[in-house]
């Protein structure tokens, strides 16, 4: 420490700096972090191309001893229920993500309004979804009367607008668009709607990516809603079409008196193995993982400015 | 409704002020409606439907002229031994869960904004952050990969260390770490984001003071560092406050396969509420569970914005 202060002409944050070894020592252990993430994923990749008896032979491993490609191959050829859960999902997500963005944008912007009187009432209302909710129960009946389920709009619906959404959106408008800006827009005859969409919507890009990525994201994982309200195989969703898969299986190998009887054989033989299992989370989670990386400046830019004045 | 909150004009009617008000501000309204209509229906009318829960309802006569039956649907939740169990397992994982994830993504915040090698660090925090983008679906079946009885990784190990392979699915004590390890590996990346930010805007006068006086880097950690994160961890506290109420079933129904073997730690209200659903005929009944969970989602976020509150008077939501 004392050695480095003697270099005066070095940046400051160059002279402050914690030990090379230290340094080292912080490097290695995160690296050894990031093999956690990685590591699962080149499994399962691994399993999805190896033959079905070195699995059976030499069981899971990271390097396949023989490789085979026949899993992504049966499920491009047979696999109609794969091409409609994407289109469900594909659709679902798209649309889910403009509605809920809109809707919410909207509602932070009448927030970030100081002068509008019943602002208090309008931010009451999403605080208290934040306390209280009704549950399960009350919601299926109330989307059962609603006529949603079986539909693609429960699909959509669910869950796109959200009250800490709302509060990250609001926050960021209030700090990143100077209030006199909208005011001098207003006097020069600019309705709210014109100061909404020319100059709220463009200034607040990162923040509307930003909530734009959390529902993208929570929607092309729900498995749950699909699980819950859809029937119709033309509408389930890609990973809801995973877990019921998962759930066929574990029911017949945990069954064995229905495992052992004929039936029970064929129906085990007809099921996916596990390469094409592993297949079906590669093709459901690549698309993702191709996408984030682009998005991360914006929702690092985002989440901050968002949350640091919650 | 509180339009009239306004500043008070006696000669002004209130129908004149509404009227008044309207016409400057109507379009805000409008903006408002979407979110607001969505709010209503999907958030708040579940809510009604809690009355339910006191009614012995009949989807034939409806909220309206199902009979009163007080708290009898709340007897059988009472009476089974299922109660203490359910309780006990959703706030002790939730506890878990916020309190080590905000210690955790701290310190990962802390070493990141140490290390100084250009490039990589952008890409190790990258790859960090990449288990929060994955389903939860996907996570069990990464889980599946390692615990198989035949074929996962884990026993694979063992049987290479001559001993033999677990059924991992009905091997009660591994699960409640693995959950809370898997919870942390999937978060805690995504989570210290916002602590790296806003690390970054820290004033490097006080680095610089600090120095000059012989502080060495723990102590700055120790004194300038905290101190400044203490607002944004109060924050995160809160918004995380939320999640208490809507545990993530994935984790205790998907990630364990649903193993009955292993409810007595892994079941918590949500999944138990989920079952009801399912099989349960009585919708009184399902309603009463629900309300239970909600109730005590609630005393939960009391708990914590208590702490808050402690912690940064100024950052507690009430």
């Amino acid at each position: 420490m004392a050695k480095e202060k003697e270099v005066v002409d070095n940046s400051f944050a160059k002279i402050n700096r914690v030990r090379p070894v230290t340094n080292v020592i912080f490097t290695v252990i995160l690296s050894l972090l990031a093999l956690t993430t990685v590591l699962p994923m080149v499994l399962v990749f691994t399993i999805s191309i190896s033959t079905s008896q070195s699995l059976k032979d030499a069981g899971y491993s990271l390097f396949p001893t023989e490789v085979s490609f026949t899993a992504y191959e049966s499920l491009f050829k047979t696999g109609s229920q794969l091409l409609d859960s994407y289109i469900v999902t594909i659709v679902v997500t798209i649309i889910s993500t403009i509605l809920g963005v809109t809707m919410m944008a909207m509602y932070a912007y009448v927030l970030s309004n100081k002068r509008f009187t019943p602002r208090r009432v309008y931010t009451f209302i999403p605080f208290v979804t934040m306390l209280f909710s009704g549950g399960l129960v009350p919601s299926y009946m109330v989307n059962v009367k609603l006529g949603l389920p079986n539909t693609i709009w429960i699909l959509i619906l669910t869950g796109i607008v959200g009250a800490f959404n709302i509060i990250i959106l609001r926050t960021f408008i209030t700090s990143t668009i100077p209030e006199e800006m909208m005011d001098a827009a207003q006097i020069d005859g600019a309705s709210e709607f014109t100061v909404f969409f020319k100059i709220v919507l463009p200034l607040a890009k990162a923040g509307l990516a930003t909530i734009g990525l959390f529902i993208m994201v929570g929607k092309w994982n729900d498995w749950f809603t699909g699980f819950l309200y859809i029937e119709n195989p033309k509408l389930i969703p890609l990973q809801t079409m995973l877990s019921r898969i998962q759930k066929q299986i574990d029911f017949i190998k945990n069954n064995a008196n229905v495992a052992n009887t004929p039936d029970g054989m064929a129906l085990l033989k007809s099921m996916p193995t596990e390469q094409t299992r592993m297949a079906i989370l590669m093709l459901t989670t690549l698309p993702i993982l191709c996408v984030y990386p682009f998005f991360q400046r914006y929702f690092i830019q985002g989440l901050t400015i968002g949350s640091v004045k919650g | 409704m509180s339009v009239s909150v306004g500043q008070a004009k006696p000669k002004k009617s209130l129908p004149d002020k509404v009227i008044r008000h309207l016409k400057r501000h109507w379009q805000l309204h409008v903006l408002a409606l979407p979110a607001l209509a969505y709010m209503i229906i999907f958030n708040y009318f579940p809510m009604f439907g809690l009355v339910m829960a006191f009614q012995d309802f009949k989807v034939s006569t409806g909220f309206f002229h199902s009979k009163f039956v007080g708290l009898k649907n709340f007897e059988f939740l009472f009476q089974s031994n299922n109660i203490w169990q359910i309780t006990r397992n959703t706030i002790l994982y939730n506890v878990a869960f916020i309190i080590l994830n905000m210690v955790f993504s701290v310190l990962l915040a802390m070493v990141f904004n140490e290390i100084y090698v250009r490039g990589y660090s952008k890409v190790l925090q990258t790859l960090l952050i990449m288990p929060n983008f994955l389903s939860i679906t996907v996570v069990a079946l990464i889980v599946y990969a390692f615990l198989a009885q035949q074929g996962g990784v884990l026993n694979q190990l063992l049987r290479a260390m001559g001993q033999s392979g677990k059924n991992w699915y009905a091997y009660v004590p591994i699960w409640p770490p693995l959950i809370v390890v898997g919870y942390l590996w999937k978060n805690v990346g995504y989570s210290s984001i916002v602590y790296v930010a806003s690390l970054s805007g820290i004033p490097q006068e006080h680095y610089e003071a600090a120095l000059l006086d012989g502080a060495t880097k723990t102590q700055q950690a120790r004194y300038i560092t905290l101190p400044y994160l203490r607002t944004i961890i109060t924050i995160q506290m809160i918004l995380n406050l939320g999640g208490l109420i809507r545990g993530d079933i994935g984790w205790f129904q998907q990630v364990t396969m649903d193993s009955p073997t292993l409810y007595p730690v892994t079941d918590v209200i949500d999944t138990y509420v989920y079952r009801a659903l399912k099989s349960m005929a009585n919708p009184g009944m399902n309603a009463a569970v629900g309300m239970y969970q909600s109730a005590v989602g609630f005393v939960l976020v009391i708990i914590a914005n208590a702490i808050v509150r402690k912690v940064d008077e100024d950052s507690a939501l009430f």
